[in-house]
């Protein structure tokens, strides 16, 4: 099979190039040091520094004994100037000095830290998360209300949305849906873009170089046409695999070096500052909706569904892309085709925040349907739930859009690569569809 | 025996007839030279031999055959407009373009070392095509077209682009490949090749062939009966004899004369001047193609 052949080159001049082992390697490397670098920064701050030690000026008197020395760090009460002891500070007695200013309402809100070095963000929370416990327990306090009252009267409400299917009922968590379907439609999104973008610079190559004449003297326009785009596609998914598989090995290397606990500390860190603002305070009840979220997800509907839209979408928008290669004498010329084309993947996108937030309204469920924005509209919404014949719907819009354009572009191409020196316009290419 | 016979082939783009009821009949391991001013119809004609584009109507056999398909491994192919993968390596590239003329690879590659020892290029197997000079790639251009060893060679301009060193190489190339049997169709504005290679041509004009035929037999037909004489005469002053069409005389340093005479009777002619002195040469002045070529488009543009 000369397809084959074609295949077979395509894929390899490709995985061959010094920029593809780049990029399949260092993408990896920069994926695993976004998990891990924060987790590392955290750490040496914390655990790599010397102790610090820390001076305390309150004014108001409130505090004091307040702050508990850890491990790690030591408050010491000083009545000095403040002045005086931003001095010290600078010359290396202490770390850094808390400065509560003494106020005329007695109720001291503000703190000011001054340090040489950047104070860790943690021992930052903590002294406000003191900060805050103390003149709160003084207010209730002085308003004559047992603050154990108010600690008994504290609870967590937790509302957990339910949807119902025919055979079971299903607890959701839109949030993590909305950035899964982001996520993914983003992905989808670079990848068409990309890997459609070299068929086409695939083709204006061959055109360019006048190697075309010689090869469809051998092959048909069809054969070469789908060979490139099949090529490609298969360079995508070797990039996609390596990816997945470099990544999580780097990352289970990562972890064995960093002790698993540690990870852990930062982690429950971060998390303590989610909690300060979606006021749940359980840690454990937390990590418990975790687990849950990721049971509720049906995670191989997911991937069928992204590697149905990849493909279809890809190669719906690379056989366009080729069309437009052909027709075309540089790369400079493409843009008047381009831009329309990108415009209908653009808008999924634009609108993915509106079809996340209500993921079935009729706009939703048009994108999803209408075959040039299904692959993104769709893959948004899939995490949330699609009813099934809507997917099988658009699946069979877009692979016989797909077919039909495959066929158009083809006409277009094999009257295209032959043709040279001319600006070509829609209308030209219209024309060309009818030969 | 004709290799290649095309039948009433018609081709229209649009409203434009490109090809207009053409028919040739291409003998067997001979050298066929397609000429035409641009934009005549030749590349088409070759496209569509090429299986590139399809004709509106008309057939075309290969040994006998309908053409099909199948008949690409049988077709070597030089396009004007011809190229190579710049980032490609050069050895690898060809064994790739013979694979998709049919070969397999173990038999390309044997096969190519052997052409590339041929022309001395050994040393380029390794080579980016971006690193050769346009000579050069044109050198593997003309291995790539041939290395299937096809029965039909289609060659188009191929002698533009190379030193004349390297067009001389090719040219005994090509008598060499016809000579082991290969039919070869040559389509070329350089009308001193033809006269050098081919055996017959066509020349097409807007579609239309306007004249066709062996190249000997389309000089015959056009020769116009002037013969160049030179002689040094018995003389000092020159006797014309009676009945002569003297058509230009110019004296040269060493005194002879050079005549332009036209005449029927070559033996008549020859009979008169020798009463004028002695003949240090005769020859008759044929048409060159190239005449030939300019007076028949002019005319036919005219008409």
């Amino acid at each position: 099979m000369k397809i084959g052949i074609i295949i077979k080159r395509e894929y390899l001049t490709r995985v061959k190039k010094r920029s593809f082992l780049i990029i399949t390697f260092l993408a990896p490397l920069f994926f695993a040091a976004l998990m891990f670098l924060p987790a590392l920064l955290t750490l040496n701050s914390e655990k790599f520094d010397e102790k610090k030690t820390i001076a305390v000026c309150d004014e108001s008197k409130m505090f004091v004994g307040k702050f508990e020395s850890t491990d790690f760090n030591t408050f010491i009460y000083i009545d000095d100037d403040i002045t005086d002891l931003k001095l010290r500070v600078k010359d290396g007695e202490y770390d850094g000095v808390v400065y509560i200013p003494g106020t005329s309402l007695n109720i001291p809100v503000n703190a000011e830290i001054y340090s040489v070095r950047q104070i860790p963000m943690t021992l930052v929370s903590y002294i406000r998360s003191t900060m805050k416990t103390t003149v709160e327990h003084e207010k209730l306090m002085a308003s004559g209300i047992d603050p154990d009252i108010v600690k008994a009267a504290t609870t967590a409400v937790n509302v957990q949305s339910i949807r119902m299917s025919d055979d079971e009922e299903k607890e959701t968590f839109d949030e993590f849906e909305l950035m899964l379907g982001i996520f993914l439609c983003m992905i989808i999104y670079f990848v068409i873009f990309l890997f459609s973008q070299q068929v086409m610079r695939g083709v204006i190559e061959e055109k360019t170089n006048r190697i075309i004449e010689v090869i469809v003297s051998s092959v048909k326009p069809f054969e070469l046409m789908m060979g490139k785009i099949i090529g490609i596609a298969l360079v995508g998914l070797t990039q996609f695999l390596l990816w997945a598989v470099l990544t999580l090995a780097i990352s289970g290397v990562a972890s064995t070096f960093l002790p698993a606990q540690d990870v852990f500390s930062t982690g429950t860190v971060m998390t303590e500052q989610i909690e300060e603002m979606s006021e749940v305070t359980d840690s454990q009840a937390t990590l418990q909706m975790v687990f849950d979220v990721i049971n509720s997800i049906n995670f191989e509907a997911i991937l069928w569904c992204f590697l149905l839209y990849f493909i279809g979408g890809y190669f719906l928008y690379s056989a366009i892309f080729a069309a437009i290669g052909a027709a075309v004498d540089n790369e400079t010329d493409t843009q008047q085709f381009v831009t329309p084309i990108s415009l209908m993947l653009i808008i999924p996108m634009v609108c993915s925040g509106l079809i996340a937030s209500a993921p079935d309204s009729p706009l939703a469920i048009w994108l999803s349907i209408i075959p040039f924005t299904s692959p993104l509209g769709m893959i948004l919404r899939i995490p949330f739930g699609v009813p099934i014949w809507q997917v099988v719907v658009s699946l069979a819009a877009l692979y016989v859009t797909f077919v039909i354009f495959t066929w158009l572009a083809s006409k277009v191409y094999r009257t295209g690569i032959l043709m040279y020196g001319k600006k070509v316009s829609w209308k030209e290419i219209f024309k060309w569809i009818k030969y | 025996m004709n290799y290649l016979e095309i039948r009433n082939v018609n081709k229209t783009y649009g409203d434009k007839q490109v090809l207009d009821d053409i028919s040739i009949d291409v003998p067997r391991q001979s050298i066929y030279g397609l000429l035409g001013p641009n934009g005549a119809g030749k590349t088409t004609l070759i496209r569509i031999l090429n299986q590139i584009t399809m004709p509106d109507s008309g057939q075309i056999f290969l040994d006998g055959k309908p053409l099909s398909p199948i008949d690409i491994a049988n077709i070597g192919y030089l396009p004007e407009e011809r190229g190579l993968y710049k980032k490609m390596k050069v050895g690898e590239q060809a064994i790739y373009l013979a694979q998709l003329k049919g070969l397999d690879a173990r038999e390309a590659e044997r096969r190519l070392r052997h052409w590339f020892i041929k022309f001395e290029i050994q040393n380029w197997w390794d080579k980016k095509v971006e690193e050769l000079s346009k000579g050069m790639q044109q050198k593997v251009q003309f291995i790539v077209t041939v290395i299937h060893e096809p029965k039909l060679l289609i060659f188009d301009e191929p002698f533009s682009g190379f030193d004349p060193i390297n067009v001389n190489l090719l040219k005994n190339e090509i008598l060499e490949l016809r000579d082991k049997g290969a039919t070869i169709l040559f389509s070329t504005h350089n009308m001193s090749s033809v006269e050098e290679l081919c055996d017959n041509i066509m020349l097409i004009n807007h579609g239309q062939k306007i004249l066709e035929g062996g190249v000997y037999d389309i000089k015959q037909q056009y020769r116009s009966h002037k013969y160049e004489v030179v002689i040094r005469p018995s003389q000092s002053e020159l006797e014309i004899p009676q009945g002569l069409t003297i058509l230009a005389t110019e004296k040269d340093a060493n005194g002879e004369m050079h005549i332009t005479v036209e005449s029927m009777h070559a033996n008549e002619l020859i009979s008169d001047i020798i009463k004028m002195g002695e003949i240090v040469s005769f020859k008759e002045v044929l048409p060159s193609m190239n005449d030939i070529f300019i007076n028949l488009v002019s005319s036919s543009n005219q008409r």
